[in-house]
């Protein structure tokens, strides 16, 4: 893979209703941050992706309602129907291709303007599966009794995910839920469907997130160090949830094989420094760092109780606080990638990791994490 | 205009219809799929990544990249999708050219597909428009092409007889395709009698609503070669998104044409369009556009667009053949459309194109518009690309 | 430049969309449903190449890409594979909770089936028990045609 690196991030405040923001408010918000990040004018930026969902949006060409924001005007521009992570890797094509030096990714949402458990709903299936009324709580919420089933994994072992998370965010000022709680707080909070209780379900949060893609000679000419792009894949499991076990997520396990591939990691664990996962709900911060190899088969839970994943532990996982702390759908996988870039170049102020080299970022698409996203960066090219 | 040289090496269509209550959408893309496999001689397990796209609201299905990998082939693979309202198609075709010129992917599979016959196609295309200042007041996509129309018309003297002649055109060249929704030909007169839409868009000025897929294989150079005899080399890609609110849009001529063409041209060091270009898949929603949008990207001055079309230069057998496969007017998947005319152009490019093939072509454009006046635009040679 | 919107209050304009729709089932989801309608029989198809058979049915294989013209009639019985008891009322649901959701993997299926579970209460489902597919009685080619699953006795 030829070089590229990140060069500039922006990003709203995650917060539960920006009322007085529209979509392009949001993104001139983001968009404006990451050039002034980047030392960078909208000129320097030689074409846009922007990512959105037209059901999150409640119209139908979501993109329109961004592009103008976004510098788009008279650029070429395309737009990613997905999480950020998906964006960003087609913003990132769009360089490697050789057509353009430098590229503008943007991901935007309002979880406030809609009813998000009918919004996801209108992901299942409308012959066989929408009409029995699950959405992706539910849903993850089955996926969470598969993977507590097979692995022993316990509800406080998820809960402590919780605390942990909103833990961290008490350090991060973007944040929309920095909370000190417990793990009894956790177990005590509503039960919204078995096994998960409110505090292990993120937020349905409002927020946008810019970052600046550039080549390798392009990436040194502005005022930040570059962020360098080790490795990226996707991949997507089936699609009925019957189709798939549930407890496992052979999809994130194939995009991380490919990517730690491309970047010459062989043992994960060690040579990573950090990662930013995709945490929408407790249990899937413990699915989704087994099946990166960075934890054990069916021991996430108990590495967790051990304080590995702590941000003062040997592998911090969501320093920022993650999805459990501020989650704007579509958003939130960029912001993951931002959150990892501030790691590498020391910019991420209470909540820094030393010594950064690599880290890892994630996203996700579709019910019960079906497709995944995973990004490798790195300090050094 | 990249590193890496990409063609396409295969593609695959439907036989699109108004509607196919015979299939769902994944069943519908599978078919087209299955085609375009077929066509490039490879399996499945051949393909690297896809790209899939459609409009949302038109189905009704969110996350519908991971709704639909029963029928495209996305299980454990990478997929990834793309929209942009009416643009899609060929915004779908160029994101499959970064993808296999960026080196990630060597052969990846481009899929556009739309069931229209599942919702209100009105409803749906009218929540495209900013919901405070514009939807209120806005009565489907036609009402804006008939103020483009009509501002045309009002400046350069053109009345809807000069728009009939474009969808007989269409109409006479979907004839030719077995793929095409409407293949029955149309008069002048059959065209002027027919209820008024939209002064001066008549019932058969404008596209129908289909159900179609479309899937395009791409692949690296290299690799193409092997694949195919004659691979389509993808030469270069444009687009302009320029218009966010009504009242930006200048009636009358398509800004976001012109500058995308004059961007795809110079890059390819094109010079003169009308005598470099062999053929054109215009996506033209409506037979106006036929006139105005060939000024807008330069093969013809600006008021001189009637006069070419009657002519004859754009029929079969004319000197620059437009819409040989019939076009929107005959066939209208939305989130297919684009690619539908990105594939008829690689079909001519091959020599694939049987009883609609215009002889000789070495160079083709495909363009892709939406009902917000964007337009994306490929352009697809048979020679090698210089770099 | 950002002060002269402190004092205006933030508008939040209400509305809804509405796009009606109707999907075409097709054929194979139509061969299904009218199944469970006029046979109260729970039909899937199987793939040639590799043997997975396939609840809901598909009409060709996700994964060999060739079509599955063999029919299979499947069992309304199976164990349940995992499940969740929905308590709050969220938007997507049907009627009031507690709602439990369950994915069961029918005999004679290599997929399971997603569903709804009555006849238990929420204590009593665990993952392996053993569920039956409820016909309701008035059938009208829709998943309702099954009722529910509930517990073998």
């Amino acid at each position: 893979m030829d070089k590229a690196a990140i060069i500039g991030l922006g990003m709203t405040k995650i917060e539960a209703n920006k009322v007085r923001d529209t979509f392009a408010d949001m993104a001139w918000e983001a968009v404006n941050k990451a050039l002034s990040d980047a030392g960078m004018t909208i000129d320097d930026i030689d074409n846009v992706i922007t990512t959105s969902n037209d059901f999150w949006d409640g119209r139908t060409i979501s993109c329109m309602a961004v592009g103008d924001a976004s510098g788009a005007k008279h650029k070429n521009v395309s737009c990613c129907e997905g999480d950020g992570t998906f964006g960003a890797f087609y913003g990132l094509t769009r360089v490697l291709s050789g057509s353009y030096g430098t590229t503008l990714v943007t991901a935007h949402s309002k979880g406030s303007e809609s009813v998000s458990s009918l919004i996801t709903n209108a992901s299942f299936d409308p012959i066989y599966d929408r009409g029995l009324g699950m959405d992706m709580i539910s849903s993850a919420a089955m996926q969470a009794n598969a993977y507590m089933h097979r692995t022993k994994t316990t509800s406080e072992q998820m809960a402590l995910v919780s605390v942990k998370n909103h833990g961290n965010a008490l350090r991060n000022p973007n944040a929309q839920l920095p909370m000190k709680i417990t793990v009894n707080d956790v177990l005590q909070s509503e039960m919204i469907a078995d096994p998960l209780h409110k505090l292990d379900c993120s937020p349905v949060s409002d927020g946008c997130c810019a970052i600046i893609i550039a080549n390798e000679s392009r990436a040194t000419k502005y005022a930040q160090k570059p962020v360098w792009i080790k490795g990226v894949s996707f991949c997507s499991d089936s699609f009925f949830l019957g189709d798939r076990d549930l407890s496992r997520v052979p999809a994130l396990t194939a995009a991380a094989k490919k990517v730690y591939g491309m970047a010459g990691i062989t043992r994960p664990e060690k040579e990573i420094n950090l990662a930013e996962v995709y945490d929408a709900f407790s249990y899937q911060e413990l699915m989704w760092l087994e099946a990166l190899g960075i934890a054990v088969d069916g021991k996430a839970g108990k590495e967790l109780e051990a304080g590995k994943y702590n941000i003062e532990g040997t592998f911090p996982v969501n320093p920022s606080g993650g999805l459990l702390s501020g989650h704007p759908v579509i958003a939130a996988g960029l912001i993951r990638m931002a959150e990892a870039v501030k790691q590498i170049r020391g910019d991420a102020g209470d909540y820094q990791v030393d010594g950064v080299k690599l880290a890892l970022a994630q996203g996700v698409n579709g019910l019960c994490g079906q497709s995944h996203c995973v990004w490798v960066l790195g300090k050094d090219k | 205009m990249g590193k890496r040289r990409v063609a396409i090496v295969g593609t695959g269509q439907t036989f699109h219809k108004s509607h196919r209550p015979d299939v769902n959408g994944q069943e519908l893309i599978n078919e087209a799929v299955q085609r375009a496999l077929l066509d490039a001689g490879m399996k499945i397990q051949d393909i690297d990544a896809i790209v899939i796209g459609n409009m949302d609201h038109f189905e009704g299905i969110n996350y519908v990249d991971c709704w639909s990998v029963d029928g495209s082939g996305g299980v454990m693979k990478p997929i990834i999708k793309l929209t942009t309202g009416g643009t899609t198609g060929c915004t779908l075709g160029i994101g499959g050219y970064h993808i296999v010129a960026s080196g990630l992917f060597d052969k990846v599979l481009v899929i556009g597909w739309e069931k229209n016959s599942e919702s209100d196609t009105t409803g749906a295309i009218t929540t495209a428009f900013d919901p405070v200042w514009d939807r209120l007041v806005f009565a489907g996509a036609i009402s804006g092409l008939a103020a483009e129309a009509q501002s045309y018309m009002a400046k350069y003297g053109a009345t809807d007889n000069d728009g009939a002649r474009v969808s007989v055109r269409d109409r006479k060249h979907a004839c030719n395709n077995p793929h095409a929704q409407l293949r029955k030909e149309v008069t002048i007169e059959e065209v002027l009698a027919s209820p008024m839409l939209a002064d001066p868009i008549h019932l058969l000025d404008v596209c129908p609503r289909t159900d179609g897929a479309c899937a395009v294989i791409m692949a690296c150079e290299g690799l193409a070669e092997k694949i195919t005899p004659i691979p389509d080399w993808i030469w270069g890609t444009s687009n302009r998104h320029t218009y966010t609110y009504l009242n930006d849009a200048k009636f009358g001529e398509l800004d976001s044409m012109a500058e995308a063409s004059r961007e795809l041209f110079s890059k390819a060091g094109i010079k003169e369009p009308r005598n470099e270009i062999n053929v054109i898949e215009l996506y033209q929603p409506y037979s106006f556009a036929g006139i105005i949008w060939i000024e807008d990207m330069g093969i013809i001055p600006r008021g001189k667009g009637a006069e070419y079309i009657w002519s004859g230069a754009t029929d079969m057998g004319g000197e620059l053949p437009i819409n040989p496969s019939g076009g929107v007017i005959a066939c209208n998947p939305i989130g297919a459309t684009g690619l539908i005319r990105c594939a008829e152009v690689a079909l001519q490019i091959m020599g694939k194109a049987e009883a609609r093939q215009v002889p000789d072509v070495k160079m083709g454009v495909s363009t892709g518009f939406g009902g917000c006046f964007w337009t994306d635009m490929i352009l697809h040679g048979k020679d090698k690309p210089a770099f | 430049m950002n002060n002269i919107f402190d004092n205006v209050e933030p508008m939040v304009h209400e509305s809804r969309i509405s796009v009606p729709y109707h999907w075409w089932a097709g054929e194979t989801a139509s061969r299904f449903f009218i199944s469970l309608r006029d046979e109260q029989k729970i039909l899937g198809t199987k793939c040639a190449q590799c043997g997975k058979t396939f609840v809901p049915p598909r009409k060709t294989c996700p994964t060999c890409f060739t079509l599955n013209e063999e029919w299979k009639e499947i069992s309304p019985q199976g164990t349940l594979v995992t499940y969740t008891v929905v308590r709050r009322h969220l938007a997507s649901l049907p009627k009031k909770p507690p709602i439990i959701y369950g994915l069961i993997h029918l005999e004679g299926s290599d997929t399971s089936l997603l569903h709804i579970i009555s006849e238990a209460k929420p204590e009593e489902v665990k993952i392996g028990m053993k569920l039956q597919a409820k016909f309701a009685s008035e059938r009208k080619g829709t998943i309702f045609d099954i009722e529910y699953f509930r517990p073998v006795k």
